[in-house]
Order: C-alpha cells, then structure tokens, then sequence
C-alpha cells in the first residue's frame, strides 16, 4: 500500500513518517512542498492521503480527486458511512484522509488510527512548546518586574521578589500578572524622575 | 444568560457581518456570544462544520447545495437562513492578458467586449483560470461569462482550483492567465502587479448570489433561537457596515490578524466600492461592488438556490433531476429569516422566490412588511431565469451554446 502524505510542516511529516512505518507493506511518501503537488501525486500513485486540515492545498486536491474519478484510479474522503466515527476522530486530530475507491476498510483503520494518534501526539507536543515558550516569556517578564522594584524602591532581589508574591497573595492573581503590569506600568510612565 | 456560537470562516472580507456583529455588540444585544474558527480551506471549514466543531459557517454558497446534494462526499444536509452578500469578487487577468484583450486602463472593461476578445485568443492559444472552489458562486460566474460570450470552459478554457492566498503568486508564475476571487485577493494580485482587475462579478450578474451562513439542519432545529438571535444582530452588522462613516474603523477592525490579518487599506478598497484596478493607478467607484445590506439583500431567496443548482447541473454535466432541485432549493431557509425579522421593522418580501434578472430598472415589489423597492437585476446577456421552469431554462443555455 502506497501512502502520500501532505504535510507543509516537515518536523510533523516526519513523525507521522516514524509513525506509520511500524506498519507492514506500506511504502509513505512524505510531500512538503506545494509546488507541483498534482504532478507529484499523479506520478506516486497513493493508495491512500493524508493532509492535515491546516493546508490550503486541500480544496485544490478535493477538486484533483473529484477530476480523477473519471480516471482508473478514483481516489475518495474515507467515505463508508460505518466510519464516520473515525472521521470524526481524524478532524479532532487535524489529520484528513483520501483513499482510492475499493480498499478494504480493514486495510485503512490500522493507517488512519496511526495517523490519528501521531497527529494527537504532535498537537500534544506543540502544546507543550507553546507552553514552555510561555513559561519562559513569564520567567522573563517576571525578572523584569524584580529590577524595577529593586531600582525605584532601593530593594535586594529576594525582597523584590518577596513584594511580588505579596501583592499576587493580596490580589489573589498570579506573580506573572502582577509582574506583567509592573512592567507595562513603567514602560507607560517612564523611570519616574 | 448568552449563548455560545462557534463560527468558522475564510480570510475574506465577505466574513464581515458575523464578525462586526461580535466586535460592535450587536450579538451581545441579541444574548449571544460568538467565538470564530478561521481556516484555510473551505474543505476544513466544510470538516468541522459537519463533525460539529463549529455551529454555523461562512461557506460558498454552491458548496452548501452540493453537501446537501452528496456531491463529492456523502449527503449532509445543511440549511442556510441568511445570505452573507452579493457579489463582492472581480475577475482579474494577468497584466499581458489584459492588455491581449484590449482591457481598458482606468475602467472596467466591458463584458461582452472583453468576451468577445478572449473568445478569439481562446481560439490561437490555452487560457487557465483559477477559481476558489469547484463549488462557488466565482467558478459560476466565470462559467456563465465564458459560455455567454462563446466559449466552452474546460475545453477551451481550462479552469482550475487555486486556493485565494496562492492567486497573486499563480498569476505571477503564469500558472494561471486570470482568476476570478474574492477580496482582498484581488487587490493584493493588483498591488504586487501580477493582475489587473477587468471586470466586477456584478456586472455579470447585478445582484449574484455570493457567502451564506450555513448550518448542519440539525444544529438549526436545535439552535433555532440562538441562529434567529443571529440573524437579527448580522442585520444590524449589515446597517453599520454600509454607512461610509464606519468604513475606515470596519477595515481596520476586519485587517486584525485574528481576522482577515490583511492589510486594512486593501479591505477599504472592498468595502467602500473603490478599486484600483492596475497597479498605481487611481481608484474608480463600481457602486454596489459587495452588496451586504439595501433591498434585504440577506434574504435567503429560494429562486437565488434554484439558479445555483441549474448552474451545478450544467458544470458536473449530470442530469436534471426534480428531486434534486427541490432539495437543493429548500437549502435555503427564508422561513427562518422571516421568523427572525418578525416585528422588527426591518424589510421583509412578500414572496420567497423571483424571477432572477428580469429586473432592468427600479421595481417596487410586494412586501410582508416594510416598503421595498429593487433595483436594476440583470444578467449581461440580458438571459432572465424564472425558477417556475428550471429545465427550461437549462434547455435554453445549451441551446444558445450550440448556437456560437
């Protein structure tokens, strides 16, 4: 089974690579690029699609597709009523799936349940970038606030600190808001002399 | 207590009226609270709209009717109370296109003259098009030019799906010779000097159908008072958006990057009518180039459906069949935009269908309140369509076609 998958993220192409290619008699081609798509597809042959939800490209290729149907080799969304649950799941995950007309649905679920996973586990993973990104800004922002506090009111950084988590306490807010404010407050009033 | 709903949308300056409702109150004065899912395929759009992600969604009109129809996928059925315009797209050719075709500078072209040079070059060499979606109001309209002046798409002039953002650099690589697209996408092909804008879709057809709000006809029945609630603050959105004071301040609110993320200059040219049409040049005024308001522009006509699915049948070349025509046709829910405007005061038809294009001077029409005058509604082929004879009227198109 030939699996073509459109992914203009390479890092996710990859994972889903790594993913499916635990499974016997596949062979997965990973396409990044938008350019010349079509030509590319038509000279693979997939048996199966997978293109994540996020990629403009898609109208395009369910216009190829509806093209092809007049074709030997029609390609269609997973369409069997009796998995519209999967469906379903693939959208939850952003993953879409086409598959040429006539493969036995026990032939695509092992696929589209990998793909549905590794697509999860990528979302997963992107949470937790975006996650620690944030962390980050906070930790900086918060660092920020303790050196304008230690400059205008003549404190060592523990007391800074200390002043922070006080008025978080007091307000019942988070340090990172407090401190966040502190620093949009100075950059609105400037140094105070 | 308000209620929730999620709406998914395209970049397009034709998604306004979901969103000014949201931004100037008016769906919170209705009780409601909108969030919005941008995407960038109507596919995906279609997707979370069907596997309920989203309640309702800014769609293509000709899309709506094709999942209701199982065209291309299994049948959904969807319904749609509320047109979100007419209009609002421009057919733009390659610069050295347009100058083939003796486009003039300055003004749109002429379509029956632009038709007729087109016509001749079709004959000496390919010409590709890119459309937004096999099922849009924009693959329709360029269609029922191109038939109209002679020509025979798909043979002579191969039309292809371009994705909106991917229609300047298509220009650019010569992928394509013209598009015919929404706004901003135009504008952006004209600014990067890959295109120029011949001709507005309304001068195809004055008042074309274009954007619905589409619901699963599930979520509707469930939803019924929150989409009602809806209706009634996208009128009010309507009102806001068409008044010149508040073009500026819509632009800019719709440029927002969780919005159209556009610049808000090119979405001014839209909303106020005024395009540049070349490269440098100064704008023209095309009044009524989006028309989102006047003459209940909104109001889901059925016969405005009916057109769509002649147009359906005639482009997948499959045949007429009764049955689907009449579910085709119910797609479109004037009942429920009645039921909203209710005791409202605003303009509300007395019929629910009319005969499309037969209209070429102001007509005062019955309404069920309100008064109601239309304007001029015609097709450049001076072609009526009456929704009393839908085969008819497909007979006639193939007939003329023979005839060029």
């Amino acid at each position: 089974m030939r699996i073509a998958v459109i992914d203009e993220s390479a890092s996710r192409a990859s994972i889903i690579r790594e993913g499916l290619a635990q499974l016997d008699g596949i062979e997965i081609f990973v396409l990044t690029e938008r350019q010349a798509l079509l030509a590319q597809l038509a000279e693979l042959a997939p048996d199966v699609v997978l293109i994540d939800l996020g990629n403009p490209s898609r109208d395009m290729l369910e216009e190829y597709f509806a093209v092809t149907r007049a074709l030997s080799r029609p390609i269609a969304m997973f369409v069997d009523q009796s998995d519209e649950e999967a469906i379903g799941a693939s959208v939850e995950a952003g993953v879409s799936v086409y598959v040429v007309d006539g493969l036995a649905a026990s032939r695509i679920r092992p696929v589209l349940d990998l793909a549905i996973r590794r697509f999860s586990a990528f979302a997963r993973l992107q949470a937790d970038l975006d996650e620690a990104r944030s962390k980050l800004a906070e930790r900086e922002t918060i660092d920020k606030a303790k050196r304008i506090l230690m400059k205008s009111r003549g404190l060592g950084e523990p007391d800074a600190y200390g002043e922070l988590r006080r008025k978080a306490m007091q307000s019942s807010r988070r340090i990172a808001d407090i401190a966040e404010a502190i620093v949009t407050a100075h950059d609105l009033i400037g140094e105070g002399k | 207590m308000s209620e929730r709903l999620t709406i998914g949308f395209l970049p397009l300056v034709d998604a306004c009226l979901p969103i000014l409702a949201a931004e100037h109150g008016f769906a919170a004065e209705e009780g409601l609270e909108l969030d919005f899912v941008r995407e960038v395929s109507w596919a995906t759009v279609l997707d979370r709209l069907l596997y309920g992600h989203s309640d309702a969604a800014h769609l293509l009109a000709p899309l709506a009717i094709a999942t209701t129809l199982g065209r291309g996928r299994p049948a959904q059925p969807l319904a749609s109370p509320f047109v979100l315009g007419l209009n609002g797209n421009a057919i733009t050719f390659s610069p050295a296109l347009a100058e083939a075709v003796g486009a003039p500078e300055g003004q749109l072209g002429d379509p029956r003259q632009i038709g007729a040079a087109l016509r001749e070059l079709a004959g000496k060499r390919r010409l590709r098009f890119g459309v937004v979606h096999r099922y849009s109001s924009h693959n329709y309209m360029l269609r029922y030019w191109l038939a109209a002046c002679g020509m025979v798409p798909d043979e002579g002039v191969e039309i292809v799906t371009v994705a909106p953002p991917f229609v300047a650099d298509a220009l650019g690589t010569g992928e394509i010779d013209g598009t015919c697209v929404g706004e901003p996408w135009n504008s952006v092909a004209v600014e990067r000097g890959v295109g120029r804008i011949v001709l507005a879709t309304a001068q195809i057809w004055r008042r074309g159908v274009e954007k619905v709000l589409a619901l699963r006809e599930s979520r509707l029945a469930e939803r019924r008072e929150a989409i009602e609630a809806l209706v009634r603050a996208m009128r009010k959105a309507g009102a806001h958006f068409v008044d010149p004071a508040n073009w500026e301040d819509n632009a800019a609110l719709l440029a927002a990057p969780r919005y159209l993320d556009a610049d808000p200059r090119l979405i001014l040219r839209a909303i106020s009518d005024r395009l540049v049409l070349a490269h440098g040049t100064s704008p023209i005024h095309y009044p009524d180039f989006m028309f989102q308001y006047r003459e209940a522009a909104n109001f889901p006509w059925v016969s405005q459906a009916e057109w769509l699915y002649t147009q359906m049948v005639r482009w997948d070349r499959t045949p007429f069949r009764g049955d689907e025509a009449r579910r085709a046709a119910r797609v479109f829910r004037p009942d429920v935009y009645r039921s909203a405007l209710q005791g409202t005061g605003d303009l509300l038809p007395g019929a629910s269908s009319k005969v499309e294009g037969s209209l070429d001077r102001p007509t005062a029409v019955g309404t069920q309140q309100g008064a109601m005058v239309l304007e001029q509604n015609s097709f450049f082929d001076q072609r009526t369509f009456d929704p009393d004879n839908l085969e008819g009227y497909l007979e006639s198109l193939e007939h003329a076609a023979a005839q060029k």
